[in-house]
């Protein structure tokens, strides 16, 4: 069952990159298209971050710091994958602080 | 002279697949965490892995991940991937204009496999037209590399302390937020959709109103609306670089 999930998925992605690169070739003309297509990926994955990520961690404190980090950093124009990994560290770090107050 | 082709051929392949070395290493730590999510949301490794081989897609992964596991149906399953890989069809369309002539109809359909956000953005900025050689040394490594991060991932995922997977756990999140930020504090308008997006999505958390959401559909309405109020109030200027390279996603 979970196979035919994971193939639903695969099929719908391909799908979307494939009949562009295929079928139609012309530029999309809509002013209006084009400006929905531009906002979808930073609308998207905001609405996948907030609230979610302050429940991805041990505590919502050492998440909030998290993404204090990342925020920081990629306002400094780190690259993805530094943004990441600051992120990492900050609540690793935060939360051996928090266990260390707690405690 | 098809000799000077063969020899053409292979090394356009090579150097696709040399520019692909740092999309690969990218995607072997980003994917990293989405192993160690698949698995604790109750896949398989393998699963986890066979998800990553066959989408290549991390923010449609993520939410795949979270809708299967949230027990969502197959048609919430689809339309999140729609809403959440739609801008791929933009890239796949820019993409289409700075193919090389001579590409076939089977070729593009080997290339759209893995029209990820970085492979894009690296084949948009490539000084010649793209031949399929190229393409293909392109996507083979950051293929390679997002599915092995996933096996070490979700394998690694259940042998790490809880503190390392709680802190590798906002990886991918960290990745959004490199995303969007940068944009956001550039353009008021991003900032704006942003914001927007947050506080849709934070009203189908917390107010007891929408409570029996699912999340899927949760993140599709966030989306959209945001989206929505930003072409409707925003819209972008005609013809900047035609879309897809503005929108950096990941993968």
């Amino acid at each position: 069952m979970i196979y035919l999930y994971i193939l639903a998925m695969a099929g719908v992605t391909y799908l979307i990159r494939m009949i562009p690169l295929t079928v139609f070739q012309k530029k999309i003309k809509k002013r209006w298209i084009r400006s929905f297509l531009y906002y979808v990926p930073y609308a998207c994955l905001t609405a996948m971050t907030v609230p979610a990520v302050f429940y991805a961690t041990g505590n919502p404190l050492s998440a909030a710091f998290g993404v204090a980090a990342a925020v920081i950093l990629a306002c400094r124009g780190k690259s993805l994958v530094t943004v990441a990994a600051g992120a990492c560290i900050t609540v690793f770090l935060a939360e051996q602080l928090l266990m260390h107050i707690l405690l | 002279m098809k000799h000077g082709k063969a020899a053409n051929r292979k090394q356009e392949l090579l150097g696709g697949i040399k520019d692909g070395v740092p999309i690969a290493l990218g995607y072997l730590s980003v994917s990293f965490s989405i192993g160690i999510m698949a698995v604790s949301s109750g896949f398989s490794v393998f699963q986890g892995a066979f998800m990553s081989l066959t989408n290549v897609t991390s923010a449609g992964q993520f939410a795949g991940i979270r809708v299967i596991a949230a027990g969502g149906t197959l048609f919430e399953l689809v339309l999140t991937q729609v809403i959440i890989n739609l801008r791929y069809a933009l890239m796949s369309l820019s993409l289409s204009q700075k193919l090389s002539e001579d590409i076939t109809l089977w070729q593009r359909l080997v290339i759209a496999f893995a029209n990820t956000d970085e492979i894009f953005a690296v084949a948009m900025s490539h000084a010649k037209s793209l031949t399929f050689p190229y393409m293909l040394g392109l996507e083979c490594l950051p293929i390679l590399g997002w599915t092995g991060g996933t096996i070490l991932g979700g394998a690694a995922g259940q042998l790490l302390p809880a503190p390392v997977g709680s802190a590798l756990s906002v990886a991918l999140y960290g990745m959004f937020i490199a995303v969007v930020v940068p944009e956001a504090v550039k353009k008021r308008p991003v900032l704006i959709v942003a914001a927007a997006a947050a506080l849709v999505s934070c009203a189908f958390r917390y107010l007891p109103f929408f409570s029996g959401i699912s999340e899927g559909i949760s993140i599709i309405i966030s989306t959209a609306a945001a989206a929505l109020l930003g072409a409707l109030f925003f819209p972008v200027k005609e013809e900047t670089k035609d879309g897809g390279n503005e929108g950096g996603t990941a993968s």
